[in-house]
């Protein structure tokens, strides 16, 4: 009892040694994570398999719609197929990292109701999901690439950046829905909906060079304020190169967006999560 | 030196009664709400809000390798208190000081995932529970070994028995090694020779210096157990001290609560023009020098009313039911023919008949064997405090409604040469 630490116990004082506590429970953030990746595909014979044909599988039905029906044509020098592919990547990071942050304290209630840890720790916990996923399904998108014999430029090098600031947006908009989530079950039904409609707002099916040729158009604005435009449109960049096109203005809206949403999300976060036991 | 030392702690929570019995909270529930409360509409019942304390200026302190029971009836706050010291929800005001690790086990195997496998989940819930890995790896066998899992650790625990899963969740809980260590009714689940490795492995807590809290029902666990013992109620902690006395203290308490009600006047007696309840009675027999009712007290139910009717047939019926609803019998009497004035019935509940546990009594006076004349509901209620001989060895709760002496017998019929 030599090292006995005095733990205080009084209203509002948790809030103190907060993010110390967080980061001592990281080997928790690890293990959750790892619970969720392990859990996923047990007893499917593919297992692992399935993070790929998913996007895969997508990817393919999309050039089918949009590349072969609609007729729609990506940058000049890119394959259609592969920019696609880039979009869905990167999208499928955001979405899934938003949805499951999102879901991430609901789905833990057992945990919260029985004991003590920063609840940070689960929605971090799915942002480490999310990557995994991400990495694997970024395989696929070497491997097709391969196929097309399209090598990567220099431009690669920037691809963690863009990696980055996914993950914060979706940590920004998933830690926000993730609170209010405990009150309000709404927000299960809402957020697939959100994602679905994400899908076709974004540049992933199209290239944001056919809303480039249609300047006068009133919504043209309104298209950049979406904070995932530069961030799918500089993903594509990264890994097709110049050929693809990529206005770094349109970085703008997402570092403003991620920023104050990041910080209104923590904040409210912060101030809710010692109620959750009281209301999930 | 002190461990633990509370000062004044609340805990208040808001009730809203119209929301009771729905899952969740919808934003239209609070747009709603608010849109009539904007114009004026809101029904003032509808919104009220309550305030409930939950605890209420508690304050104690617990000195190191005290064992110390927490008793109480459901709703006395006692789980609150366990939340509180484990940090899960804050007090609304007071202190609390802790020195050394807490380790809280309010549920055995928290966060256990049916999918993995005993391994997977020994170190899920070592690190859930505040263990390092390096702690974890240390404790790995000692872990498997007081389980009893060997064979098991890569079968997924949805697989488990139920034992073998409470056995696991303990083992891990068991190996934290903290300096205080706050248990929650875990000998309520397992066999007798698995609480009797719990009850020894939370007594080597105590005897190397630790601190142990334990929250249980079960009196004859906590006295087995524990030297100190608190018991609260709505809230309050009543009464604290050595185990024996505070037990003894508890049980005479609860023993005069509620077992008699009387009506000296007519005019102010439950009932109709036709029948008026006088009194309604739990009278038990105690034996020896005890004055509470345990599973082996005798008791009678007495029940007398006034009758205003000249010649009239009457019969009383009672149904008994268990606190949670369950009917556990219904008695009638024989339909008599009564002139006007008093009448007073008696039943007899033998002793070893009921288990440990709260009962409700309803009365309902019957005319002509068809015609409900009056019926009271919930009209008294009394407690049965567990009782066991001492030699045995099981402190879980005893399955049942009933606990009835039958004639049971065993005896060797042919001895194997």
């Amino acid at each position: 009892m030599a090292q006995a630490e005095e733990i205080v116990i009084k209203p509002g004082h948790a809030a103190k040694n907060y993010w110390r506590d967080l980061l001592k429970s990281r080997e928790l953030l690890w293990i959750l994570a790892k619970r969720d990746l392990s859990v996923r595909y047990k007893q499917t014979t593919i297992g692992a398999g399935w993070a790929l044909i998913r996007p895969f599988a997508t990817t393919i039905v999309m050039v089918f719609a949009f590349g072969k029906v609609a007729k729609l044509k990506g940058d000049l020098g890119v394959p259609y197929p592969l920019m696609v592919l880039a979009g869905i990547t990167i999208w499928s990071l955001f979405a899934n990292t938003f949805t499951q942050i999102s879901h991430s304290i609901l789905l833990n209630s057992n945990l919260i109701t029985k004991v003590y840890f920063p609840r940070l720790v689960m929605p971090l916990s799915s942002v480490v999901v999310g990557l995994v996923d991400f990495l694997i399904s970024l395989m696929l998108f070497v491997i097709v690439a391969f196929w097309y014999q399209y090598f990567p430029t220099e431009n690669l090098i920037y691809l963690p950046l863009f990696v980055l600031l996914t993950l914060l947006s979706s940590l920004a908009f998933g830690l926000f829905f993730s609170v209010v989530n405990v009150r309000f079950r709404d927000i299960a039904q809402l957020v697939p909906f959100l994602v679905q409609i994400g899908f076709y707002a974004c540049p992933i099916a199209y290239s944001s060079s056919q809303v480039e040729m249609s300047r006068q158009v009133w919504w043209y604005d309104f298209y950049y304020l979406n904070p995932m435009v530069g961030i799918i449109d500089g993903f594509k960049w990264c890994l097709l190169g110049n050929a693809s096109f990529f206005r770094v203005e349109s970085l703008y809206s997402t570092v403003g967006f991620v920023a104050v949403v990041l910080s209104i999300a923590i904040y409210y976060f912060r101030r809710q999560e010692n109620s959750f036991v009281d209301y999930i | 030196m002190k461990v633990i030392v509370a000062e004044n702690i609340g805990k208040k929570y808001i009730i809203d009664h119209q929301k009771a019995g729905r899952q969740g909270y919808t934003f239209r529930d609070s747009f709603s709400e608010k849109i009539k409360h904007f114009f004026g509409q809101g029904d003032q019942d509808e919104i009220e809000k309550e305030e409930f304390w939950a605890l209420r200026d508690v304050s104690f302190e617990i000195t190191q390798g005290d064992r110390v029971g927490i008793i109480g009836h459901n709703g006395a706050g006692k789980s609150t208190l366990l939340k509180i010291l484990s940090k899960i929800t804050e007090p609304t005001h007071g202190k609390i000081s802790l020195t050394g690790r807490v380790a809280s086990l309010l549920e055995v195997g928290t966060g256990f995932h049916p999918e993995l496998t005993g391994r997977e989940n020994i170190f899920l819930n070592g690190a859930i529970l505040g263990m390092k890995r390096h702690e974890i790896k240390q404790a790995f066998d000692a872990i498997v070994d007081f389980a009893g899992v060997e064979q098991f650790l890569d079968t997924p625990v949805k697989r488990y028995s139920s034992g073998m899963y409470v056995r696991l969740g303990f083992a891990i809980a068991a190996h934290l090694n903290p300096e205080i260590l706050i248990v929650d009714e875990v000998l309520a689940v397992g066999d007798a020779e698995f609480q009797k490795k719990c009850l020894g492995k939370m007594r080597d807590v105590s005897e190397s210096g630790r601190t142990l809290l334990f929250v249980s029902h079960n009196l004859t666990a906590v006295q087995a157990l524990c030297n100190k013992t608190y018991y609260f109620e709505r809230g309050q902690l009543k009464m604290q001290g050595d185990t024996k006395q505070v037990i003894t203290n508890y049980l005479s308490h609860i023993a005069t609560t509620k077992l008699v009600h009387t009506w000296e006047t007519p005019e102010e007696a439950p009932g109709n023009d036709e029948v008026r309840i006088r009194s309604l009675q739990v009278l038990p027999t105690y034996q020896d020098d005890l004055r509470h009712i345990d599973v082996r007290t005798p008791l009678k139910i007495r029940i007398e009313f006034w009758n205003n009717f000249d010649q009239a047939d009457l019969n009383l019926s009672v149904h008994l039911n268990a606190y949670t609803g369950e009917c556990i019998f219904n008695v009638g009497t024989q339909s008599q023919t009564f002139s006007k004035g008093l009448v007073m019935a008696e039943l007899e509940v033998p002793g070893n008949f009921l288990n440990d546990g709260t009962y409700v009594v309803s009365v309902m006076l019957v005319k002509d064997t068809s015609t409900v004349l009056y019926q009271m509901p919930e009209a008294l209620s009394f407690e049965v405090e567990d009782y066991r001989e001492s030699n045995l060895t099981w402190y879980g709760k005893w399955p049942g409604y009933v606990r009835p002496h039958l004639n049971f017998q065993i005896s060797q019929s042919e001895v194997l040469v």
